[in-house]
């Protein structure tokens, strides 16, 4: 009895490969060959519409470590992520210490949220061509506004100018993901044991001592994933600095590192070699990145506990 | 006297929380109000003053539009055929993954697991160029096959799915279902495909937009004009035809915007609630 049981069991387990061999196939095929081609392609010479290559070693990495436009889109994709992250989780978690404080009731907490997230649903490419269209020179609507109420004398130029330009695209980045910031950390707070605020009341802490003392740490895993996945994006930004100038204009000062695989591969020469050089450092800057934060995160996470554990014997 | 204090310092802070938050409202709309107005406004409007107020040009500049070879209706059911099949394939798929990691024990479902979990982590444009030449080596350039079929493999999709499934769906109606004598996929397809529509439902919104809003992968593969989709030929507006004519431009982006707003307004509590629930980040 007992053996005929197992094997019927163990019949019917072998039903989870034909249940998971669709997904495996699929990921082997279009997910796991393309990485390993495109390591394979860096070690080659492949350009143009050549279909055969010879190998060169590491001769690529050489090159491209050296290559002047390579690391300004290097600097670049990190000046535009972290002049867009920083305003976006301090706003991010001001709008969700106030729309979850207690004490403070909020009416139409719902249709907040649905206009703060509405930007991020709709098609990056749209959203940059509005943009270039709306910053336009001489008469976009900006330079108008500006001009109407005495801000500019005479429409100004921005994308001519770095700075400007590079602020519009930390902007947009904002604009489009602050809202899913805060929904996911609001989503974070509201998930806090309610009963350690309720002891906090009644020893008589204030609101901002609560959100320094039990928000703030407790936050910290969902802070590390809103950091790691928006860094991960952000180190792939195309679309919004593709569409809004054009080249990267001006001087390159928007070329991101997925543009500058892009054009590596899809304009002039076709050096797919330089591309695949490309794509596999943006892999190894992200994994190394995400570890990086995971680690720190992760120790201080572990110090407050144990502190907090610690505090909480000695009561 | 004290709780009126108090109740005053509230009360100015509420009103300053509804100062910002109206003013991150109106940020969220004014761009997306003018876009709309100048879509009905000349050129020759537009490009004298600003206005909040529209105009009666719309059609003069749908004919500007498409007068020029944007043929936003092909785009349309361009972009709509692949998210559609996109979505329908990730989501079947997704489902028999997940329900196959849940139901089953078999070897290698661990490892199958932490391959899932690891590749939710390699971002997809580390790939792009062996994908590339991989399409132009099978001579799939020019087609929507590398536009749908990936999303068979969607990991972050299975991921929630699992989570779905073990939290909503009890084993025993498994063995249940087998004592009727029920096949295995028809288990699948009859009991646990319905218990599983609201996850679907939410994985299928994400699914459907991110596949609407791609624009490298059909630039890198479509060059076909009659095969563009939306977001490649919002690129096109860009281009020189166009250079001056403002209020084509505008009614070329508002036409491509609003499908999607028009479904956000539908679902928006339902996405919102999507995104609370996290693992949806671009």
């Amino acid at each position: 009895m007992m053996v005929k049981k197992k094997h019927k069991l163990v019949r019917y387990d072998k039903y989870g490969y034909f249940f998971v061999a669709p997904f495996i196939l699929a990921f082997l095929i279009f997910q796991l060959y393309p990485i390993i081609y495109t390591f394979q392609l860096s070690f080659t010479d492949l350009a143009g519409w050549e279909t055969e290559f010879n190998y060169v070693g590491f001769k690529n990495y050489q090159a491209i470590l050296g290559n002047e436009l390579f690391l300004k889109a290097f600097r670049n994709t990190w000046i535009i992520w972290i002049v867009n992250f920083i305003p976006q989780i301090g706003i991010a978690l001001l709008l969700a210490k106030w729309f979850t404080d207690a004490r403070v009731k909020l009416k139409g907490v719902g249709f907040f949220k649905i206009a703060f997230y509405m930007p991020n649903i709709i098609t990056a490419a749209s959203v940059a061509v509005l943009f270039s269209t709306l910053f336009g020179y001489p008469s976009g609507p900006i330079n108008q506004l500006l001009m109407y109420f005495g801000v500019l004398e005479e429409p100004f130029e921005f994308f001519r100018s770095v700075g400007a330009t590079r602020g519009i695209v930390a902007f947009i980045q904002f604009w489009m993901w602050y809202g899913s910031t805060f929904i996911i950390l609001t989503a974070g707070i509201l998930g806090i044991n309610p009963s350690l605020y309720e002891a906090a009341v009644v020893d008589g802490a204030t609101s901002g001592q609560m959100f320094r003392k039990i928000t703030l740490p407790l936050l910290k895993p969902i802070t590390l994933y809103v950091l790691v996945t928006s860094l991960i994006g952000g180190m792939q930004m195309f679309d919004i600095p593709f569409l809004l100038t054009k080249q990267g204009n001006p001087d390159y000062s928007i070329e991101t590192m997925t543009m500058f695989i892009y054009r590596q591969a899809f304009a002039g020469g076709r050096n797919y070699y330089f591309a695949a050089t490309a794509s596999v450092l943006l892999l190894f800057i992200i994994l190394i990145v995400s570890v990086i934060l995971f680690r720190a995160m992760k120790s201080r996470t572990d110090e407050t506990n144990h502190r907090r554990m610690r505090k909480a014997g000695r009561r | 006297m004290e709780r009126g204090r108090l109740g005053s310092f509230y009360g100015l802070k509420v009103s300053w929380i509804y100062l910002v938050s109206g003013v991150l409202v109106l940020l969220s709309i004014i761009p997306f109000w003018i876009l709309f107005v100048n879509a009905t406004r000349s050129t020759e409007q537009i490009q004298q003053s600003f206005s909040m107020i529209p105009s009666i040009y719309a059609g003069y500049n749908y004919d500007v539009l498409t007068g020029r070879g944007f043929n936003i209706w092909r785009g349309f059911i361009n972009s709509f055929t692949i998210a559609v099949s996109a979505t329908s394939l990730s989501l079947y798929f997704s489902a028999l993954t997940a329900y196959g990691l849940v139901i089953y024990n078999f070897k290698g479902k661990n490892f199958i697991f932490a391959v899932i979990a690891f590749i939710l982590m390699v971002p997809t444009q580390i790939s792009m160029i062996g994908f590339y030449r991989m399409m132009l080596n099978l001579n799939l350039t020019d087609t929507y096959i590398p536009l749908i079929f990936p999303a068979i493999a969607a990991p972050a999709t299975v991921f929630f799915l699992r989570q779905y499934l073990l939290s909503a769906f009890p084993k025993e109606f498994v063995s249940a279902a087998r004592i009727d004598g029920a096949s295995e996929l028809g288990i699948f397809h009859r009991i646990a495909l319905p218990i599983l529509k609201p996850g679907l439902a939410t994985m299928g919104i994400f699914t459907f937009v991110a596949s609407w809003n791609n624009f490298l992968m059909p630039l890198m593969l479509i060059s076909d004009e009659d095969k563009y989709t939306l977001p490649m030929l919002v690129q096109l507006l860009r281009a020189d035809i166009y250079r001056t004519e403002f209020g084509g431009i505008y009614l070329g982006i508002a036409m491509t915007i609003v499908p999607l707003l028009i479904v956000y307004l539908i679902l928006s509590k339902f996405i919102v609630a999507g995104v609370a629930l996290g693992g949806i980040k671009g």
